[in-house]
């Protein structure tokens, strides 16, 4: 098992004749993604062909549902596009939708947010401004390089890109049931909640890495979860100890606003839940190990 | 971006919000003529990016125009909790009847926007919210519906404005929410919003934070941006499209791939420095996922230019990125930079392509440039290598 992604996943890709879409979208079929078509409303009925395999290009992610069974998107749509796109694929009520797409205003986020609950919640929505997910050996939906580790037992989620791509490689070998980045926008679909509850039911999970980053209050809360519903073994990584008061440390929702956010509080608050915190990525990693050790 | 108070109150007037006339000036002379022009007692207001200015004497009544002048004095060149006064606003003095409190605001917890709405206003909100939690209504706000005049009304009468001006605030609430959502602001706090003697409810203060994310729908946002104020190297970093954050008393510069991993790379430096007499990271730089040769010259080139450095720690975890493609970069960017660049360079290399980027960098042996394998050992390098050097 693996969680939001498995092998039976159809994948299509908004975006596909874009520059990075087109080059993912190769690097996901190399993977083994089962990528099943692309959207693009100005080349509706093209194809393209990647990596040896000829992809029709659908006007709509309804139309791409209908003759593919595609049941996960990944959205490589432009930032003044990536609204509109988002709210299609709600609308189309894809079961998965990935959303890569950095820079999104978060009056956009918030509004296809607002939209997704509107309907009742049909759509996970992972991201934006994230590296995907991937449930190695099974599918790849995003840019998470597909080499870097394989199937395991332990889950990760994560804030940041490159932290996950070091903790896979760190845990390299035991190998992931799932490895998902949520994103370092201030509003964002699935949270570090929602793929604790997932990796918590995921019988192929044995243990869960979960790394956070300076802003906001998610750390705090999935600590809280923590506490109450995840009896599987957590360790933890918070990066942004050094982050001054009110800079945005590259990610947009990484910001300490006057004494909220910081790390040291998300460190206690998961400390405080049984979660053993790392100060390094190494550290958090040799945690796990000796987690691993003991199962 | 934070905006200043007169920023803001611009955007509000475009908008429709009442607000005081009054003109942004940056010497006392002007600050005199301003006042004459008004032809009341004005208020001198220093214009920085931070709160209590009241408290440091950067806010001061005016009756005449002369005392405008001395009062700019006072307040021009005033550091207000490290940020120095350029310019003050000077604006037409209102009686105050009643203070209240309003603002929307991003709720990224519930991942929507929130109204907050209090009869009891002036005092700084954090310190309202502690110790009269009651009296601050927090209403959320659907982004589709947004907030109409019903809307508006159902936050005043939640934050106990008196009836008299209910009306009133809520046509003001409708306008702000408009400034909100129009602007891409992710804050628009209004305290004081007033109730003056005449019944006339005006927003005495302005407090705006806009999207960065959002420029491409408003070029005109670009002009907001103080140069003054900007550090100069974080100006130079912007200019060539680099994520970069200058952090105080720091004398290891910083380059990595990903905000995540990056900031991680300032902890395992600040870490590493402990032993080696308290050395700390001097930047955060994210140069993302291409790192040409281009990107890394121009990162290096202002890590270099920084007298805090003494050392330059590049740490790149080859995701997309290819490490034989950072490694070129370095290469190429100490030619492109020759003899301007004198400092040492500790580089670690994982991931993607890792072998062909440390034969690439062990082939070029360039003399100010260390390789380490691990990101705590070439933390530790780093740090001792600016201990060396400072």
């Amino acid at each position: 098992m693996s969680i939001f992604l498995n092998e039976n996943s159809k994948v299509i890709v908004q975006g596909i004749t874009g520059g990075e879409g087109t080059k993912h979208a190769t690097k996901m079929l190399a993977a083994g993604t089962n990528i099943v078509g692309g959207v693009n409303a100005r080349k509706a009925g093209t194809t393209i062909t990647l990596g040896g395999k000829d992809l029709t290009v659908f006007g709509t992610v309804e139309e791409a549902m209908k003759e593919t069974g595609a049941d996960v998107s990944v959205v490589f749509v432009p930032p003044k596009f990536a609204k509109d796109a988002v709210i299609e694929a709600i609308d189309a009520q894809i079961p998965l939708a990935v959303v890569i797409t950095e820079g999104i205003p978060v009056h956009d986020s918030a509004y296809f947010w607002a939209h997704a609950v509107a309907k009742g919640n049909k759509t996970r929505i992972i991201g934006p401004n994230c590296p995907g997910i991937i449930s190695p050996g099974k599918s790849n939906a995003g840019i998470i390089p597909a080499d870097i580790a394989g199937a395991g037992k332990i889950g990760l989620v994560s804030k940041s890109g490159t932290l996950t791509y070091q903790m896979m490689y760190e845990l390299r070998e035991f190998g992931f049931s799932t490895a998902i980045g949520i994103g370092g926008d201030p509003i964002i679909g699935t949270t570090h909640i929602d793929a604790l509850e997932a990796f918590e039911a995921d019988p192929e999970t044995a243990a869960i890495v979960m790394i956070g980053e300076i802003g906001g209050d998610a750390e705090e809360r999935a600590a809280a979860f923590i506490k109450e519903n995840v009896t599987k073994p957590v360790v933890g990584y918070v990066a942004g100890f050094t982050a001054p008061e009110g800079k945005t440390m590259g990610h947009a929702g990484a910001i300490v606003s006057g004494s909220a956010g910081t790390a040291q509080a998300k460190k206690e608050a998961l400390e405080a839940a049984g979660v053993k915190v790392g100060k390094t990525p190494s550290e958090t990693a040799a945690l796990m190990k000796e987690i691993i050790a003991g199962l | 971006m934070d905006l200043y108070e007169y920023q803001a109150k611009d955007l509000f007037a475009a908008h429709g919000v009442p607000v005081l006339p009054g003109k942004t000036v940056d010497n006392a002379d002007a600050a005199a003529a301003a006042a004459a022009e008004l032809g009341t007692a004005v208020v001198v207001k220093a214009q920085v990016k931070t709160g209590g200015r009241g408290k440091a004497g950067g806010v001061k009544l005016a009756e005449t125009p002369d005392e405008a002048k001395e009062k700019a004095n006072a307040i021009l060149g005033l550091d207000i909790k490290g940020h120095t006064v350029h310019q003050v606003l000077v604006t037409t003095a209102s009686d105050i009847a009643e203070e209240y409190y309003f603002s929307f605001l991003l709720d990224r917890s519930n991942r929507t926007f929130l109204a907050m709405c209090s009869a009891e206003g002036g005092m700084e909100i954090e310190q309202l919210a502690v110790e009269r939690p009651d009296a601050l209504a927090r209403i959320a706000i659907d982004p589709i519906a947004g907030v109409d005049k019903a809307k508006a009304a159902e936050i005043v009468a939640e934050g106990k404005i008196p009836a008299a001006v209910a009306d009133q605030a809520a046509d003001v609430i409708v306008k702000l929410w408009e400034t909100f959502v129009a602007e891409d602001a992710t804050l628009v706090e209004v305290n004081p919003l007033v109730r003056d003697p005449q019944d006339k409810v005006i927003a005495l203060d302005g407090k705006v934070t806009l999207d960065e994310n959002a420029g491409f729908r408003h070029p005109a946002h670009a002009e907001l941006v103080d140069e003054r104020t900007e550090n100069p190297l974080e100006a130079k970093a912007k200019a060539k499209n680099l994520n970069y954050v200058k952090l105080d008393e720091g004398q290891v510069g910083i380059i990595g791939n990903g905000a995540g991993l990056v900031m991680s790379t300032l902890d395992v430096v600040a870490y590493a420095g402990e032993k080696h007499g308290g050395v700390k990271p001097a930047n955060f730089l994210d140069i993302g996922g291409g790192a040409s040769a281009q990107v890394m010259a121009d990162g290096l080139d202002v890590i270099l230019g920084d007298p805090d450095v003494k050392s330059v720690f590049v740490n790149v975890f080859g995701g997309i990125t290819a490490c034989d493609a950072v490694a070129n970069g370095i290469v190429e960017a100490l030619k492109i930079l020759g003899d301007s660049a004198t400092k040492p360079l500790v580089v670690r290399l994982d991931g993607n392509n890792v072998v062909e980027g440390r034969k690439i960098l062990d082939d070029a042996n360039h003399p100010l440039v260390t390789q380490v394998d691990t990101m705590d050992n070439a933390a530790d390098k780093a740090a001792e290598l600016a201990a060396a050097g400072a």
